[in-house]
């Protein structure tokens, strides 16, 4: 197998964090938004496996392991967020967060 | 007089009597005003001080004229014969020899210089050779000293002296006796005041009733005491500037007993008419002083301290020793050549040999100036229209102040200063002597209260007073003032007793008939107008006593003699003569007048005459004892006490007569003249007076003429009369309503301009502080608020930024991010 050189790695990472931040800036639905963050972050997981491969970059195990610490986390944080979005829905009782604006000045 | 010890003796002994004599009223005043007002007002006791002190002070006088007379080794009787062996002469050499030892006794305590022995010295024999006449060294007849220096001012010397003679002692007892009588008599006239509440029924209060007050008896002695003080300090003076000091005193005495009842408002504007017209009078005064005092150096009559080396009086600077005035030059540049004592230190003129002098024009003005203050005082024209309106005083003031003593100070005065006045004022004091006298007579024919008619009487006897003075006759004005002080007084008490006794009734149109319920005052008032109209028997002429006649009879005649003798000389003149004789026939008519329509007659008011009774003996007997004078105190005429006495002190140049004085060419009749005219001018004048009394017992006793039909027939001329010649109008228009305009122009000034300037200043004020207001407002507060609102203005927007909206927060966050790595890879280095 040729080397696929590793931009195409990055790409496929960026493209992914691209579509994640899009999802998070158009998405009215806070669960929308969460999937987002999940792309992003997906997105940074990518970029990380990439450079453990010993062709592309130093890193080795590590990234691999990062990777793992990064998954576990987007876990937790999303566990968190959708606390934030249940608790929202419990006292607005809808979950479009164009109705979450609450603290304009 | 044979030694010098009893020169000072004598001199010594006279200003101890003569001071203790002055200083005693004062002390007198004190007592009163003080003790009088702390003590009940029911009580005589300051009446009773009063009189002690003036009482006491007529008997050191008394003394002191014993005194005089007896040093001065006068005959009083010897007058007639011989002049030389009849003159005062202390002798000469003795005189200025004592002189040296006369400043022991003074009692100013200044050093004294170490040549005064040698000076006097050679005075000794400067003065040996003066008796032809009575020369003119004041030491010769009279003695001179200090009391004190009030102050020394660079060459201005204030002190207060004293100048001694003939005049002064006989001066003092005169004013001491009269005032010890009419002190007495107050206690009887004024014993209406001896109480709590005293009705005064001439002022009226706002409901319509008589206004009520305590009793001021005290204060009516306390000013009668503090008078005398001032009149014997005038006497005693022996400078001009203390005669001036003591001339204001006794002005502010006449104010205050002018307005003893001073809540009336006749009498408050009387007070003050007599005392600004004193006042006119003496800015002439003053003027004079300043000429005096500039020319001459000193106000000193005669040489007062010796130790002062060479510091001559006035008299003895302005004549030489025989009383010759000294000129040089003609017109315009005539100039009096002073006589200087050796060693002075005045002016000195280098253009005269060292010997200071002064133009002639000003001592013309100085004696003018000096008049002008007697004008004041002595009520002469122009300035007589205080005295009648004095009259609102109580009648002790009327008597004492008003006709004997007062205004005797101006005719004393002039006596005085008689060797300063050169002939051109001598004439001007004649005129103005003649005119008030034709003008008091007028005035008192047709007046009918009682108190008015001698005053202008004495209005009326002031100017033949000041026209013997003018005219040369020296003995016959002091004359006069003597007998007249006596019988005026007198007349004026009964005239008292007459007001007394008629419950305060002043009109004579509501009096008559009183002779038979007042004897005592009838004829008593009976003498004094007989004094007064100087009626004799004649053809009585002893050669010793002198017609049968009262005191009056004698002084008259004597001015009239001068008179007629001064316009036989300067027959331009004779006016001078024929009025004051007129002028003698009306003032019989009028005394006579004013005697038939109070005491004799049916009684015009039956009310008034029923109630009138006779007054107690308190006012009775000081009554006696002046008619007793008024009759006899000029006994024997021109040859008796009195005139002798007079005639010892008088001024050196008088006796003999001038030739040509001045630079109108005067001739001032001698003594010698004057008594050719002697017979003539009685005989003249007793005639006058007879016609006089005559008319007034024709129209007012026998009631021959109908007066009331009279009166009618000469309407205008009566009016004219009865409104006093008009002056008070004329006063009015002249003076009074000019200062009124003055006033109200200022008045206007004061409203229209400076009121306007003030208004206008403070709108201005008022248009800059609002105009700071605006500016305030507008622009400073506008400075702030922009700040302000700036800063608020940038918070509203900054409070844009915070939508609330996640989307857009989310948004930013990822541009922040994504430029700021951007920049980071931009601008850090690899």
């Amino acid at each position: 197998m040729e080397d696929i050189p590793v931009n195409m790695f990055l790409g496929v990472g960026a493209i992914l964090f691209v579509c994640g931040v899009l999802c998070m800036t158009t998405k009215r639905n806070a669960i929308g938004i969460l999937m987002g963050v999940e792309l992003v972050l997906n997105g940074a997981n990518i970029n990380l496996v990439a450079f453990s491969n010993s062709n592309y970059g130093l890193l080795g195990i590590d990234g691999q392991i990062m990777s793992l610490f990064v998954i576990v986390l987007a876990a937790a944080e999303a566990a968190v967020a959708l606390a934030i979005v249940l608790s929202f829905y419990n006292n607005h009782q809808t979950v479009d967060v164009d109705q979450a604006s609450e603290l304009q000045g | 007089m044979s030694s010098p010890e009893l020169y000072l003796e004598t001199g010594s002994r006279l200003m101890w009597l003569l001071t203790a004599a002055w200083l005693l009223p004062l002390l007198g005043f004190l007592i009163e005003i003080f003790g009088g007002y702390w003590s009940s007002r029911t009580e005589k006791t300051p009446a009773y001080i009063a009189v002690g002190c003036i009482g006491t002070g007529f008997l050191l006088s008394v003394m002191a004229l014993f005194t005089w007379v007896d040093a001065a080794k006068i005959d009083l009787w010897a007058f007639g014969e011989s002049e030389a062996a009849a003159v005062t002469e202390l002798e000469p050499g003795v005189a200025e020899q004592a002189n040296g030892e006369h400043g022991d006794h003074e009692h100013g305590d200044e050093g004294h210089g170490d040549g005064h022995s040698e000076e006097h010295q050679q005075d000794v024999a400067h003065g040996g050779h003066d008796e032809a006449h009575a020369p003119n060294n004041p030491l010769k007849t009279a003695f001179a000293g200090t009391f004190y220096r009030l102050g020394k001012f660079g060459k201005l010397d204030i002190t207060l002296d004293w100048y001694i003679d003939g005049l002064t002692v006989l001066m003092f007892v005169m004013v001491t006796l009269i005032a010890t009588c009419i002190h007495i008599f107050a206690i009887g006239y004024m014993s209406d005041e001896l109480t709590e509440k005293y009705e005064d029924h001439f002022v009226h209060t706002a409901d319509g009733g008589h206004f009520h007050r305590v009793g001021r008896f005290y204060r009516f002695f306390a000013y009668l005491s503090l008078f005398c003080f001032s009149m014997l300090g005038l006497v005693l003076a022996g400078n001009i500037f203390q005669v001036f000091i003591f001339w204001e005193l006794v002005g502010v005495c006449s104010y205050l007993l002018i307005g003893f009842y001073v809540e009336r408002k006749t009498a408050s504007t009387a007070a003050n008419k007599a005392f600004i017209m004193n006042r006119v009078g003496d800015f002439g005064f003053l003027i004079g002083l300043m000429i005096i005092w500039t020319w001459f150096g000193v106000f000193q009559f005669a040489e007062t301290n010796p130790e002062t080396v060479g510091q001559s009086g006035l008299f003895q600077m302005v004549r030489t020793a025989e009383g010759e005035l000294v000129t040089k030059g003609e017109g315009n540049e005539k100039l009096v050549v002073l006589q200087a004592r050796q060693g002075m230190h005045q002016i000195t003129d280098p253009a005269n040999q060292g010997k200071p002098t002064i133009p002639y024009w000003l001592l013309v003005v100085a004696g003018l100036g000096i008049f002008a203050g007697c004008v004041g005082k002595s009520a002469q024209f122009p300035l007589q229209t205080w005295l009648p309106d004095a009259m609102e005083g109580p009648t002790p003031v009327s008597a004492l102040v008003h006709s004997a003593t007062m205004v005797a100070a101006g005719v004393y005065l002039v006596g005085r200063f008689y060797p300063m006045f050169t002939p051109e004022v001598l004439l001007v004091i004649a005129y103005a002597g003649c005119i008030t006298l034709l003008v008091g007579a007028t005035i008192a024919i047709v007046a009918t209260d009682i108190k008015q008619v001698l005053a202008y009487s004495t209005i009326s006897q002031l100017g033949y007073m000041m026209l013997a003075l003018g005219v040369g006759g020296w003995l016959a004005g002091l004359f006069h003032l003597i007998t007249h002080a006596f019988f005026k007084s007198l007349m004026f008490l009964c005239s008292g007793s007459v007001i007394h006794g008629c419950h305060h009734e002043q009109e004579m149109t509501k009096m008559g008939g009183l002779y038979k319920k007042m004897p005592i005052t009838c004829w008593t008032m009976f003498i004094g107008v007989v004094a007064i109209s100087g009626l004799a028997i004649p053809m009585s002429n002893f050669s010793r006593y002198g017609a049968v006649a009262l005191s009056g009879y004698h002084s008259k005649d004597a001015i009239v003699a001068s008179a007629m003798s001064f316009s036989s000389l300067n027959p331009l003149h004779s006016l001078l003569f024929f009025i004051p004789l007129i002028t003698a026939g009306i003032t019989a008519f009028y005394m006579f007048r004013m005697w038939f329509m109070t005491f004799f007659g049916k009684p015009k008011d039956q009310h008034v005459h029923d109630h009138a009774h006779e007054s107690p003996r308190v006012m009775t007997i000081p009554l006696l004892i002046l008619a007793f004078f008024a009759a006899f105190v000029a006994i024997g005429g021109e040859k008796g006490p009195l005139a002798v006495l007079i005639s010892k002190t008088e001024p050196a140049h008088v006796g003999g007569g001038l030739e040509n004085a001045g630079n109108i060419g005067l001739n001032f009749p001698s003594h010698d003249l004057i008594h050719d005219f002697h017979d003539d001018a009685g005989l003249v004048a007793l005639l006058a007076a007879l016609i006089g009394t005559l008319l007034a017992y024709v129209f007012y006793c026998l009631k021959a003429v109908d007066t009331d039909a009279m009166k009618n027939q000469f309407q205008g001329l009566h009016e004219f009369l009865r409104e006093k010649w008009m002056f008070d109008q004329l006063y009015d228009w002249m003076w009074v309503k000019p200062v009124h305009v003055v006033s109200s122009w200022a008045v206007a000034f004061d409203t229209y301009v400076l009121n306007a300037f003030l208004h206008f200043l403070s709108r201005m004020v008022i248009g800059i502080s609002a105009w700071d207001r605006k500016f305030d407002e507008a622009v400073v507060d506008r400075i702030v608020n922009v700040f302000g609102e700036t800063t608020f203005s940038m918070g509203r927007s900054l409070r844009a930024v915070q939508t609330g909206k996640i989307r857009q927060y989310v948004t930013f966050i990822a541009l922040s991010v994504v430029s700021l790595f951007v920049l980071l890879f931009i601008f850090l280095p690899r």
